[in-house]
């Protein structure tokens, strides 16, 4: 199993650098460093919520409310921030508007027995609604100007490296711990691989779960605090798009099964290469949104198919009541 | 009941009489109940809804109403199907939107006659589930994130489309009269596409509950493995679900642009979820197996009620798919915990105990009492020690051959007269209770949970009858017979043979004890006539039958009440029950005639005075049913038992016992041939053969009732 999972990485990783190294034959602009660092740029805010994806996929769950989370909390903070509160202040709002929807994901899924890709579907639906309803009305939300510390996360850099860069490999290198070095991490991996077993072990199966989703929803709030910081502004049309799938994308991509219990930091890394690749080929080459979406799905599905050849799983048994998702 | 009862007894008798607490039970227990809910939500809906909006259910915003309700409740119906098979299909707003932009391509822009367009509609609906069902069915992936990314990819196709084609589908216009029939007629005043609809759910309610597609299609979603063990196509059922699902999906994007003539970026967006909902509010079960046709369309009724409501109150639409997000999620943590606690809820409510008063039972350890204890069965003789297993029944045939049915479906053989070798005589699945042989030598068995067959003497088996005439005032479906007990047969022929109870299947004839209901009953099958029908009605376990020698009337024994009665089926007193004993010790089994014209009759077990004592409190039973588990509640004693010796007129002549229980500790029947009495036990497995010291050693029961043969 573990050669076979090696294999998917690799293949993976060899299909980046290829993919890498026709573009920088083909295209004129594409081997530049400013291409580049706007290449890595342009995806460490899909990397970031790659990793909060990878976590409860490893878990054996899914979370299809991560871009929703990012969205509302964030247009909610710049909101009340053009309202005249400061932005400290606002942003504990937002953080803990996040880590509710994230806790009532988890406590939903843990306790009530609602399966995951039902609950977050949902939970983003109602989220979303109910912060263009309540919370903001426009639908793009600007920064506040000058405030030093979130200009800089947004533009300045570290030995030449953008912060959004940096943000991400700080926070890839965070969750890397908290995956090999912590018990929560083991205990993931262990509920991932399997749960009822994690279970009879005495591993406290439930708060676990909620856990989980907890941590991803802090991770949306900070990818979108550094997209926010980025762009100057957050757009809740980013909602309706199709970035949750490209996050989906980043996770299985890189090698991370489905069926839980597998996979790390590293395939996130080799996943959202490979999409940052693609994508800024598909600029470069002026391809339109909607066709980038079509090649991009086909590829997932491409992915999916590939992961179910290497992570085969019983169809006649893996049948639960949750129903086959 | 006695007169010299308390009040409370009284009161106990009244309520347990006049409260009928078995129906709820029994109304949980029906398949339809899961429909209930829903349907009380769509009721509830409309009278709210009805009552706040005005004109709500006037008959102009009927006709728009049906129009939308044909689109959506197709979408719906197409992931019901896919769910009953235990998948799910995302895809189905994506295949929809391209169906109504290709149809208005076809239609619009290039003119195309509208029946190749809607053939080329469906053909797409065919690749699109198609892709689907090849991903899913063949490659097996996942359901939900395949057609996620198929959803993705479709609505990508669209948008690229959309964009090209959007000024001249505006331009374009048809003057098809065929295209405008479809968008805005009506057939006797009932729109097209409602029509349409209608007649698809038809044909999808005939497949799913009355074609083997359908079952096989159920099979396939309620247990994967066992549906492939089963020898069904699991990879194309679901194949083939997906691609139904598309098709459907298509066809309504056809009528939807027929009827709006126009789409939009947004058309079909989020349509999925409220598909997904509609189906889940619905009663369809995520996990699959479970799901039809009116859950499909009461779930997607509500749906459309509910965001059309919402519309019309005014209600902006973030909130309004706020309020359906927070459905979805209600709805499947419903079905979710329902799907889980539903056989716990039903166990509980189910056992209903009822009042019943026994009258006291005679002293069995008296000096000179009939039932005196001895232990003359102690001693017998065994016959097939280890080869049988549960013989409730044994008979002898003319040649001295033994039968006696096993809980292994077999009616085995042991040959006569020294009965060491046997066969299985006849295999016939159900575990055979009571047995009798008539003029023709057939022998007639009741199966438990099957019921009256027939073995002929060449080993032929034949159904005789497994059903019986339906009463209208029974909640179960009482027409199946759950448990044929014993049986004899008249000098004419009709097969007189006793249920023991309509509410429990045979494992669980201990809880109808605990229950003490009248839910058994008497039936007659008619040979001449092929014809069964319930002779008497609402007995207390039914169990052992025995015609009298008059050749108009029989004996037959009910458990609970202890009692044994005498039926007259012809005659001056044809119709009337007389009692004959009310107050035996123990539960009646089976009874059989002896050779001196008497009856013999085994009782399964003994009474106990906690247990009787129980009997008068249905409210404490009830309670130990809900609280208690099973193998704790208090149980009739059935590790000691006895057979005895009646007259007609309910005399006890003599009384068998086997003390220490060490070879048969459960007598259910016993027969009397040529000076040996066998002995069978339901637990039992062994056969036992006492020596009866005074009996005509050549006494025949055969011989006996239908004549001797050569």
């Amino acid at each position: 199993m573990r050669k076979a999972r090696l294999s998917q990485e690799g293949v993976v990783f060899a299909l980046a650098v290829l993919l890498f190294a026709a573009f920088a034959v083909t295209l004129n602009n594409f081997l530049t460093t400013g291409n580049l660092i706007a290449l890595v740029r342009s995806v460490s805010i899909l990397g970031i919520l790659g990793l909060g994806m990878g976590l409860v996929v490893i878990g054996r769950g899914i979370d299809l409310a991560m871009v929703a989370t990012m969205v509302v909390s964030l247009s909610w903070v710049l909101s009340m921030t053009q309202g005249g509160m400061p932005l400290g202040t606002a942003l504990l709002f937002g953080l803990a508007l996040a880590l509710a929807i994230g806790l009532m994901n988890g406590i939903l899924i843990a306790y009530a027995d609602i399966p995951a890709i039902f609950t977050t579907l949902a939970m983003g639906l109602v989220a979303y609604g109910a912060g263009r309803a309540f919370l903001f009305q426009i639908d793009v939300q600007n920064t506040p100007a000058g405030i030093a510390w979130f200009d800089f996360l947004g533009q300045g850099s570290v030995f030449g490296l953008p912060m959004p860069i940096v943000a991400f490999a700080v926070l890839a290198a965070l969750m890397a711990l908290l995956l090999l070095r912590t018990r929560f991490g083991r205990f993931v991996y262990a509920a991932g691989d399997n749960a009822l077993a994690a279970r009879i072990t005495g591993i406290p199966l439930r708060p676990l779960i909620v856990a989980q989703y907890v941590v991803s929803a802090l991770i949306a709030f900070l990818a979108g605090l550094v997209m926010a910081a980025a762009v100057s502004g957050m757009s809740t049309r980013l909602y309706n798009s199709t970035m949750i799938y490209d996050v989906l994308l980043v996770v299985v991509l890189g090698g991370i099964s489905l069926s839980g219990g597998r996979g790390g930091v590293r395939n996130i890394l080799v996943g959202t290469l490979l999409v940052g690749v693609l994508l800024n080929g598909m600029t470069i080459l002026d391809i339109t949104y909607t066709t980038q979406n079509l090649i991009k799905s086909l590829i997932l599905l491409l992915a999916i198919m590939v992961d179910s050849f290497i992570n085969p799983r019983d169809e006649q048994t893996s049948q639960q009541a949750q129903g086959d998702i | 009941m006695a007169s010299n009862d308390s009040l409370s007894d009284r009161l106990a008798f009244l309520r347990s009489r006049l409260f009928p607490d078995h129906v709820v039970g029994e109304i949980m227990s029906k398949r339809w109940i899961d429909n209930a809910i829903p349907f009380t939500a769509l009721v509830l809906t409309i009278i709210v809804l009805g009552s706040i909006i005005p004109d709500f259910l006037s008959l102009s915003s009927l006709s728009d109403f049906s129009r939308q309700f044909a689109e959506f409740g197709l979408v719906v119906l197409a992931l019901t199907i896919v769910m009953i098979s235990g998948g799910i299909d995302l895809s189905v707003a994506a295949v929809f939107s391209l169906a109504v932009l290709f149809s208005l391509i076809g239609v619009n822009v290039y003119e195309l006659p509208v029946p190749a367009v809607l053939v080329g509609i469906l053909g797409l609906g065919m690749v699109c589930g198609a892709l689907n069902g090849v991903l899913i069915g063949y490659l097996r992936l996942r359901a939900f994130l395949t057609t996620l990314v198929s959803l993705i990819i479709f609505r990508s196709i669209y948008e690229i489309v959309f964009v090209k084609m959007s000024t001249a589908i505006m331009s374009g216009f048809s003057d098809s009269d065929l295209w405008l029939f479809i968008g805005e007629g009506s057939i006797l005043g009932v729109p097209v596409s409602l029509v349409i609809t209608l007649v698809i759910a038809l044909a999808w309610h005939i497949v799913l509950s009355r074609m083997r597609p359908g079952w096989r299609l159920t099979a396939v979603g309620g247990a994967r493995r066992s549906a492939f063990n089963a020898g069904i196509d699991v990879r194309l059922m679901v194949f083939s679900t997906y691609v139904a699902s598309s098709m459907m999906c298509a066809l309504a994007g056809f009528l939807f642009a027929a009827r709006l003539g126009s789409t939009g970026s947004d058309t079909g967006v989020g349509l999925e979820v409220q598909a997904l909902t509609a189906a889940v509010l619905g009663g369809t079960a995520i996990g699959g197996g479970r799901g039809s046709v009116a859950k499909a369309i009461i779930g997607s009724l509500l749906v459309l009620l509910l965001t059309n409501g919402l519309i019309n109150l005014g209600i902006s639409g973030p909130i309004t798919s706020t309020i359906l997000g927070a459905v979805l999620i209600l709805a499947v943590f419903i079905d979710m915990r329902w799907q889980k606690h539903r056989h716990r809820i039903l166990a509980k409510i189910y056992v209903s105990p009822t009042y019943l008063d026994l009258p006291p039972a005679p002293a069995i350890d008296a000096p000179g009492s009939p039932y005196a204890l001895n232990d003359r069965l102690r001693s017998v003789e065994i016959i097939g020690l280890g080869e049988i297993e549960g013989p409730e029944d044994v008979i002898l045939d003319r040649q001295d051959n033994l039968y006696c049915g096993t809980r292994h479906g077999d009616i085995v053989r042991f040959f006569g007269p020294d009965h060491k070798r046997s066969e299985i005589f006849a295999h016939i699945g159900g575990h055979p209770l009571g047995m009798a042989f008539d003029r023709d030598d057939n022998l007639l068995v009741c199966i438990g949970g099957m019921g009256l067959f027939q073995v002929a003497p060449d080993k032929t088996v034949t159904k005789l009858t497994d059903e019986t005439n339906r009463s209208w005032t029974s909640i179960v479906d009482d027409s199946r017979l759950r448990l044929a007990d014993d049986v004899d047969i008249a000098p004419d022929g009709r097969v007189y043979f006793s249920e023991a109870t309509i509410r429990y299947e045979q494992e669980d004839w201990a809880t109808d004890a605990l229950e003490s209901r009248a839910s058994g009953r008497m039936i007659c099958y008619d040979p001449k006539t092929g014809r069964t029908h319930t002779e008497i009605p609402k007995l207390v376990f039914a169990n052992g039958v025995a015609m009298c020698p008059d050749g108009q009337s029989f004996m037959f024994a009910e458990s609970w009440t202890c009692s044994i009665s005498r039926y007259y089926f012809d005659g001056p007193k044809k119709g009337t029950i007389e009692k004959v004993i009310d107050n035996l010790p123990g539960y009646p089994d089976n009874i059989n005639r002896a050779s001196d014209g008497n009856y013999w009759m085994a009782l399964l077990g003994m009474r106990g005075p906690a247990l009787d004592l129980a009997l008068k409190m249905p409210g404490f039973r009830k309670r130990m049913a809900r609280r208690v588990a099973p193998d704790q509640w208090l149980y009739p004693n059935i590790n000691t038992g006895c057979v005895v010796k009646f007259n007609e007129k309910g005399e006890i002549l003599d009384s068998l016992w086997d003390l220490g229980g060490l070879n048969h500790p459960m007598i259910t029947s016993m027969r009397e041939h040529r000076g040996w009495l066998y002995l069978g036990g339901v637990s039992n497995n062994r056969i036992g053969r006492y020596r009866l010291p005074d009996a005509d050693p050549n006494w025949c029961a055969q011989d006996a009732y239908w004549g001797a043969k050569p």
